[in-house]
């Protein structure tokens, strides 16, 4: 099943949240450098498919495969230390600190994994500049402009040059110029550094920006490249 | 009042009417309106109100004992009043009869604690009774207090059984005739005690000393206790009323979109903390008896009371009553004002105003300098006016640490830049609102700076009477003395002693103070006196430096100090006569009591040096051996040995003590050691650290709660860190500096404000500081608090730190 | 407009409906008016040119004639070749443009009808709209303000396209139920 040459692969999953079934039999694959983009109605089980994916949340059954490791058989410690040097994330809201400046927030990645803060925060400022809000560096998340803040999230994600990105409804709590832009500079970002994207997405529009589009049905997905 | 009136630039009348009543009616409404809100808030409103009523309960409970205290001491006071014996000081002869008895003191020791106890004789067939008991034992009974029973029939009181034995138990001391519950008492019955071992015959119980105005010193430390333990409590309270506050503010936000205005959403949320307090009215009401019944039951740091003594000034409960719910609604006020509730969301205003220091430092810099001008008032001044003016000193300075305390954490805060991640975050979030910490902290700071000062206080006096102390506990460490005098006494100390377990050595001697006789030439002269102690050679040996020695000799000794050996030889002459009854000239009292008993010390007398004796003491005068007077001639003797034990054997000293009763139960038997009068002292700073403690652990619960409450806000956040690898335990050290943080500050502070407060106040009763390190425990108590507060809060944030709360609801 | 699209399906749709088994030429026309004519019924002249067209290209055959004579009296049956080409077309995604909601609706009821799965002709609909949404997205990021407005205007239709074609996915039990009798 595993298609040749993919980074991240799953097969098999499985995911119930009490009595709801989130994933019931999903699959999913990306190359290095693919952006994918995974839609769905509401409630399909797209986000628990990208939290099985990145390794937050364990599936009840099934295998994800990260670069030729069994992310599902590691520790959670391992796990931890994965998403910090390998995997970006961009949420819709709430995963800025607010009490840190934007600077702060885009190095703190960095910080975590052991980087020293001037490098850190000069490392930071460069991916500030690329998704154009170094001028927001030294104000706390509450006082930019929510397009600002996601461009932010986004800079935190990519600072560390993760080999995934995972974005969760990324544009999600922004109007369509915002979201579009934040998408391009998204993109334009994760294709310079060659990094695999999951996209969760229920915007047509954000997911014209990937390369490729998995429906999530049910807890079921199916990848629509198939069927062209 | 009215929101009309006072605002003429108000909306346009029209609204001012659609939005209902005015003045004390929108009060009312408003207020029943936030009542409605906690109670009917759903879980999440309860939560909050449970929560609030809790610590308000907790506060209240607190304040309700503090308001027993006067009660308490009154109580205990009329207990103590009516079991000592009457007019024991009394001029006139009292006159033996049926119902007279004779009484002396007997108390006794048991390891740690102390014994009260007294025996008595009746004179004839109905003696008075003291309080509690019913029937007087007759010689070889007892009665004793119900916790003595039952420490006597434990496994650990045999000894102290043992001690006993002689006596039957007849009875228990009823509640009337205990200072508390827990009380250790007895009374035994004699058929030998006379009045020449020095009981005294009473028709009555229940005398009081005439009423002695408080100690002013003592009236300073009592109003500093108040403070330093009260202060915290009603910080706490303001903390408690304002658990909760951001969700509340949210769901007024909600309030403001349907139409409630500014005021009238600041109503709703009086309202709300209204009803939280006065719920915690009640469940302090409930505390307050469950501990009063406590109280009853265990004892704590020897401290019980019976609960019936423990009733709350009816003024001082008024107080409380009115006063907790009022402040509520004015904290809540007061707290809101920073905010401003709009109906799309709460607006904190971020870029608050700088806090300012003059006005803080105004407090603790006058209360410092009241103390300090102080100083030179005590030296002749008026002491009412002092002891009123020093508490208002103290208080100021501690007060003013507490306000001082906003101003410091903002200011340190602001300052703290870079570190690692945890620390980062911990103190950014500090510098966003560093408010909070520091109001629940400003708590632990007044309880900090007092105990520290106090226990310094208590610390140089303390010191003041020990220091000169030189004893040696290696060679003796029971000092026992009979008031009765005699050579045989002496000796069976010494061969009892010598046989009792545990014992290493005795040393035993009578003494008594002889004068020299004939008139004086000036009759406010004092009548040269010595000491002349009776011992065996080898007695003396261990007091003074007496070279070959044998019975029948006799000795002047001399301590080398030019003024005292003078004193000395003026009665001690040998080849002189010496009067052995020092009573029998009447030179103070005009009355002389006895017959004179000249007994002359013999020319071959020689002189010699003393040394300490165990105890420290050094003894000069007249040193006879027994063959070189008859003990009986001496009036007024003691008999006294020095026991040495060993110090290994953990119950030697219980030993001694059991046979020196069965020698004589009015045998009093002393511990020598280097801590002798410690015991008061230490249980002072013991109660001064459990209440800092106490307050401590207040503190901890508000802050622990204002912790949960803000990582439940930061639910999404926290997963979100978690997503992108962050580590459990870097969110855990983020979550222990933000509390270690101002609780350093807040005990930095403390301790420096307690040692200036500390210096200053024993300068005044001039005292020197003799110990700078009090507040060590104090501090260790800090650290804990900083723990407990974190690894509580751990399971909390591991929950939030699940993915789970990345999913949208 | 409508007319343009039956033009061009009419033929497919004719074939789709003969698959459930033969029909004359005026059950074909009533059939197909009662499931895709709506308010414009088919013109019978058109059901007669379109089915000699279709029994040219040998798609469908005469299976018989009633007696009476005439035309219109003939039973069609589809043929092999004929089932083969309804797949075909079925299987196809349309080229996404404006008004397309005809046709796909037509895809699906005789999707349906014939049992077979529409949720995989929405999907390959809606793979091709994307695909066509990429290349707008990125002939926009190059493009200059016209450019993108103009892709814009075409991204949003795209966009309503499919949000149509996300609506019938989720409803096509319901639309089962009532297009297939019983």
């Amino acid at each position: 099943m595993t298609p040749a040459g993919s980074l991240l692969t799953a097969d098999g999953l499985r995911k119930t949240y009490g009595p709801t079934t989130a994933l019931d039999d999903a699959e999913f694959s990306i190359h290095p450098g693919e952006i994918v983009a995974v839609m769905g109605p509401s409630g399909s089980g797209k986000s628990t498919l990208l939290h099985c994916l990145a390794g937050i949340v364990r599936p009840d059954a099934g295998e994800i495969t990260y670069n030729g490791q069994l992310l599902t058989g590691m520790s959670d410690t391992a796990l931890s230390a994965l998403r910090r040097s390998e995997f970006g994330f961009v949420f819709q809201f709430g995963q800025l600190v607010p009490e840190l400046t934007c600077l702060e927030n885009v190095a703190l990645p960095l910080r975590l994994n052991g980087t020293k803060r001037k490098d850190a925060e000069r490392t930071a400022l460069t991916w500030m500049e690329r998704l154009e809000v170094d001028d927001v560096r030294d104000k706390r998340p509450g006082q930019a402009s929510g397009g600002q803040g996601q461009r932010v999230a986004v800079a935190r994600a990519l600072v560390t040059n993760p080999r995934v990105l995972f974005a969760d409804e990324p544009t999600g709590a922004l109007d369509s110029l915002n979201g579009e832009r934040v998408m391009e500079l998204l993109t334009d970002a994760a294709r310079s550094t060659h990094a695999a994207v999951v996209l969760v997405t229920h915007e047509t529009r954000v997911a014209a920006y990937s390369d490729r589009e998995i429906v999530v049905r049910d807890g079921k997905s199916r990848d629509m490249e198939r069927l062209v | 009042m009215s929101t009309t009136r006072t605002k003429p630039a108000a909306p346009p009348a029209g609204t001012a009417r659609d939005a209902g009543p005015t003045g004390a009616r929108a009060w009312l409404r408003d207020l029943a309106m936030g009542i409605r809100f906690a109670v009917g808030g759903g879980r999440e409103g309860w939560v909050r109100t449970v929560l609030t009523a809790v610590g308000v309960g907790l506060g209240v409970a607190l304040l309700l004992g503090a308001a027993s205290v006067p009660d308490l001491i009154a109580n205990r006071d009329a207990r103590a009043t009516a079991r000592h014996p009457a007019d024991t000081m009394a001029a006139k002869k009292i006159d033996r009869s049926d119902s007279t008895l004779l009484i002396v003191n007997a108390g006794t020791d048991f390891r740690d604690s102390e014994i009260g106890g007294r025996s008595v004789r009746a004179d004839g067939d109905h003696p008075v009774l003291p309080p509690g008991v019913r029937e007087l034992p007759k010689g070889g009974e007892m009665v004793v207090s119900p916790a003595l029973r039952d420490l006597m029939n434990s496994s650990e009181g045999k000894l102290l059984k043992q001690r006993f034995d002689g006596y039957r138990i007849i009875g228990t001391i009823g509640d009337a005739g205990l200072m508390s519950p827990k009380e250790l008492y007895y009374y035994t019955g004699s058929d030998t005690l006379t009045k020449a071992q020095g009981a005294h015959r009473i028709k009555a119980f229940g005398y009081s000393d005439p009423a002695e105005p408080l100690d002013p010193l003592l009236v300073v430390l009592v109003v500093l206790i108040c403070v330093v333990l009260l202060t915290p409590v009603l910080i706490f309270i303001g903390t408690a009323v304002r658990f909760g506050g951001e969700r509340r503010d949210q769901r007024l936000a909600a309030l403001r979109l349907v139409g409630a205005d500014r005021r009238a959403v600041r109503r709703i949320a009086a309202g709300e903390a209204l009803f939280g307090a006065l719920l915690g009215l009640a469940l302090g009401a409930v505390f307050f008896l469950g501990v009063r019944q406590l109280v009853g039951v265990v004892d704590i740091w020897k401290v019980s009371a019976f609960p019936s003594d423990m009733v709350p000034l009816p003024g001082l409960a008024a107080l409380i009553m009115v006063a907790v719910p009022v402040s509520s609604v004015l904290v809540t006020l007061v707290s809101l004002r920073a905010v401003a509730i709009e109906p799309l969301g709460v607006v904190r205003s971020t870029t608050a105003r700088k806090r300012r220091l003059w006005w803080r430092l105004l407090l603790p810099v006058a209360g410092l300098l009241i103390l300090l001008n102080q100083d030179q008032v005590s030296r002749g001044g008026d002491e009412n006016v002092q002891v009123y003016t020093i508490a208002t000193g103290a208080t100021l300075t501690l007060v003013g640490l507490a306000t001082l305390l906003p101003w410091l954490v903002e200011f340190a805060v602001a300052r703290l830049r870079g570190g690692p991640v945890p620390w980062q975050l911990a103190t950014r979030r500090l510098q966003l609102s560093s408010g909070t910490a520091a109001r629940a902290v400003s708590g632990i700071t007044v309880a900090v700076a007092g105990a520290v000062a106090l226990q310094m206080l208590f610390a140089s006096m303390h010191d003041d009477f020990n220091t000169t102390t030189d004893q040696n506990p290696r060679r003796a460490q029971l000092y026992v003395t009979s008031p009765e005098a005699s050579g045989a006494l002496a000796q069976r100390m010494i061969d009892d002693f010598r046989d009792t377990k545990g014992v290493r050595g005795v040393i035993g001697r009578v003494s008594s103070y002889v004068v020299k006789p004939g008139k004086i030439k000036n009759a406010d002269d004092m009548r040269p006196t010595t000491e002349l102690s009776v011992g065996t050679c080898a007695t003396l040996r261990e007091l003074a430096r007496v070279g070959s020695c044998e019975d029948g000799d006799t000795f002047v000794v001399h301590s080398g100090d030019r003024d005292q050996d003078e004193w000395v030889d003026q009665v001690a002459r040998p080849g002189k006569p010496v009067d052995l009854n020092s009573e029998s000239w009447g030179d103070y009292t005009g009355t002389p009591r006895g017959e004179h008993a000249p007994w002359t010390l013999p020319k071959s007398t020689r002189t010699i040096t003393s040394r300490p004796d165990p105890v420290g003491d050094e003894y000069t005068g007249i040193f006879v051996t027994p063959g070189a007077i008859d003990v009986r001639k001496l009036s007024d003797a003691s008999t006294q040995a020095l026991v040495q034990i060993d110090p290994k054997l953990p119950d030697a000293e219980e030993y001694v003590r059991n046979s020196a009763t069965h020698i004589d139960p009015l045998i009093r038997v002393n511990t020598i050691r280097m801590i002798e009068r410690d015991k008061q002292y230490a249980s002072v700073q013991k109660g001064l650290q459990a209440g800092a403690i106490a307050t401590m652990m207040l503190i901890a619960a508000s802050m622990l709660v204002s912790t949960l409450e803000q990582l439940r806000e930061r639910k999404r956040l926290l997963a979100a860190l978690t997503a992108f690898g962050t580590r459990r335990s870097s969110m855990a050290w983020s979550v222990l500096w933000q509390t270690a943080v101002p609780v350093v500050l807040g005990m930095g502070l403390a301790v420096s404000g307690g040692l200036a407060l500390g210096v200053v106040m024993c300068r005044m009763v001039e005292k020197s500081v003799t110990d700078w390190l009090v507040f060590l425990p104090l501090c260790a108590a800090g650290a804990a608090l900083v723990a407990a507060v974190t690894l509580l809060s751990l399971p909390a944030l591991w929950r939030m730190m699940r993915p789970e709360g990345l999913r949208t609801e | 407009m409508v007319c343009i699209v039956l033009r061009m399906s009419i033929g497919h749709t004719l074939l789709g409906l003969l698959e459930s088994g033969p029909r004359h030429g005026y059950d074909l026309k009533r059939a197909f008016d009662e499931k895709f004519g709506h308010d414009k019924p088919l013109h019978y002249g058109q059901v007669y040119s379109t089915m000699s067209r279709l029994l040219k290209n040998g798609l469908v055959e005469v299976d018989g004639i009633e007696a009476g004579g005439g035309p219109e009296r003939k039973r069609y049956a589809i043929t092999e070749a004929g089932i083969t080409d309804v797949q075909r077309w079925l299987a196809t995604p349309e080229k996404p443009e404006p008004y397309l909601q005809s046709t796909l609706y037509t895809k699906v009821v005789l999707a349906l009808l014939t049992h077979r799965d529409a949720a995989d002709i929405l999907d390959t609909q809606r793979a091709e709209h994307l695909r066509l949404m990429r290349i707008l997205t990125d002939r926009k990021r190059k493009g200059d303000l016209a450019d993108q407005l103009i892709c814009d205007h075409a991204l949003f239709h795209l966009e309503a396209d499919l949000r149509w074609l996300e609506l019938t996915s989720a409803r096509l039990g319901k639309l089962a139920k009532e297009v297939l009798p019983g």
